[in-house]
């Protein structure tokens, strides 16, 4: 079985036949998929068919077990973690990723502004709500900068109100050039140049 | 990048500081340290002749203290796996981690073996080589702390498995360590800083792969 490469250099995202084992199973094959800057791509498919596993692979924290995958050099990764210290108030919180990600503050409240948490930026993080918490974890992504987004299930937990916000934040970053890559079953508000549908590989087999 | 991993350090260290985590070891150290005198009775004599040699096992222990907060919060709440995407390696995390737990750990043992050191009576050039041997120890320490940390990190039980690895990884400090304390112990000193070299020489990197490998 040949090695799977990864690299991160180039403008777009491309995937080129690529496949994932995790657990001694294989998730997925072969898969093939170009995004280019300002396109967006919606990941479907049933629970555990291999969406995170694809975006934790695009993100660089996993190795695919074959094939090529070619990412811009910048990527955010939004999953179910926070990434935030809870005992922090946000704004010192997302501080920390703005400065290792070399933005400023204007930056961090600008984030905050676009995720609508604007008006929490004093209070500790623990003390966040589900849906609060999710939006927190957009600030951060907000605040990285990075071209490539790959988002996990991003409206998990927003009321329509944010789902709308979340919308406009990712219209802006498409029409600032950038990529984003969404795992979601709830619709998002945006226009989506790619769908990409993951099958469980048994029924595959099954059918061909 | 450098300013990035000065960023990562300052938190760490600010976070231990500010938790009170850093100062857990220093009570144990001190509490450990006033029991001794209780156990073994006021002899004078018998306490400066051990009394070295407990303040190093104390330190032994104190390292075992802040395991659980090392590794394990950062990769629960994803921040790890953030700086990942961000192009940074298990082993800078882990080198990162090393000096930001070392100065966190540290100076405080120090200052906490200089306050014990007072209960066994130790004084003059013998109190001068224990806090020597210990400056010298602390990175070793903090080294071990680190990869211990990683090595066990989601494993339930790592306290217990934590204390069993670290008994025979530490017993080359102890030896030159408490070794250095005897009349003849000049060149124990020099051995206990090449054994504390090797130690925080290999930690990014069997940290880094213990890291690494959570994550498959």
């Amino acid at each position: 079985m040949n090695e799977g490469q990864s690299t991160g250099s180039s403008e777009r995202l491309l995937a080129e036949g690529l496949g994932c084992v995790r657990g001694g199973r294989i998730l997925f094959r072969g898969l093939s998929f170009a995004l280019q800057p300002g396109q967006a791509g919606l990941l479907t498919g049933p629970n555990g068919v291999g969406k995170s596993s694809l975006l934790r692979l695009l993100a660089g924290l996993l190795a695919p077990s074959a094939g090529l995958c070619d990412a811009p050099g910048t990527r955010a990764l939004c999953d179910d973690r926070l990434a935030l210290d809870e005992h922090l108030p946000l704004e010192q919180a997302l501080r920390f990723w703005a400065r290792v990600d070399g933005r400023s503050e204007a930056d961090v409240a600008a984030a905050m502004e676009r995720a609508g948490l604007a008006y929490l930026a004093e209070v500790p993080v623990r003390y966040f709500s589900t849906g609060q918490r999710q939006r927190a974890r957009l600030a951060r992504t907000y605040l990285t900068g990075a071209r490539l987004w790959l988002l996990d299930e991003p409206a998990n937990g927003l009321d329509s109100d944010s789902v709308n916000q979340l919308g406009a934040a990712l219209q802006g970053h498409l029409d600032g050039g950038g990529i984003i890559l969404a795992a979601s079953h709830i619709p998002l508000p945006i226009a989506f140049d790619l769908s990409l549908r993951l099958e469980p590989l048994e029924e595959l087999e099954a059918c061909s | 990048m450098i300013g990035s991993l000065a960023t990562i350090i300052w938190r760490d260290v600010r976070q231990s500081y500010a938790s009170g985590g850093t100062w857990l070891p220093v009570i144990f150290y001190l509490s450990a340290a006033t029991l001794f005198p209780f156990a073994v009775g006021p002899d004078r004599e018998l306490l400066l002749q051990t009394g070295g040699g407990i303040l190093w096992i104390a330190a032994l222990l104190a390292t075992l203290l802040p395991l659980d907060r090392l590794i394990q919060p950062d990769l629960e709440n994803g921040v790890h796996d953030q700086l990942i995407v961000r192009g940074f390696s298990d082993e800078m995390i882990a080198a990162a981690r090393l000096v930001s737990h070392w100065l966190a750990f540290g100076p405080p043992l120090l200052l906490a073996a200089f306050l014990a050191s007072g209960l066994m009576g130790l004084e003059g050039a013998a109190l001068g080589t224990l806090l020597a041997s210990l400056a010298i120890a602390t990175p070793a320490l903090a080294g071990l702390a680190v990869m211990i940390a990683a090595l066990t990190a989601g494993l339930k039980g790592a306290g217990a498995l934590g204390g069993l690895l670290l008994v025979p990884l530490a017993i080359p400090l102890l030896i030159f360590g408490a070794g250095s304390l005897s009349a003849q112990g000049g060149s124990a000193l020099l051995f206990l800083a090449a054994i504390s070299l090797l130690l925080v020489a290999i930690t990014p990197f069997a940290a880094g792969a213990a890291l690494s490998a959570i994550r498959e």
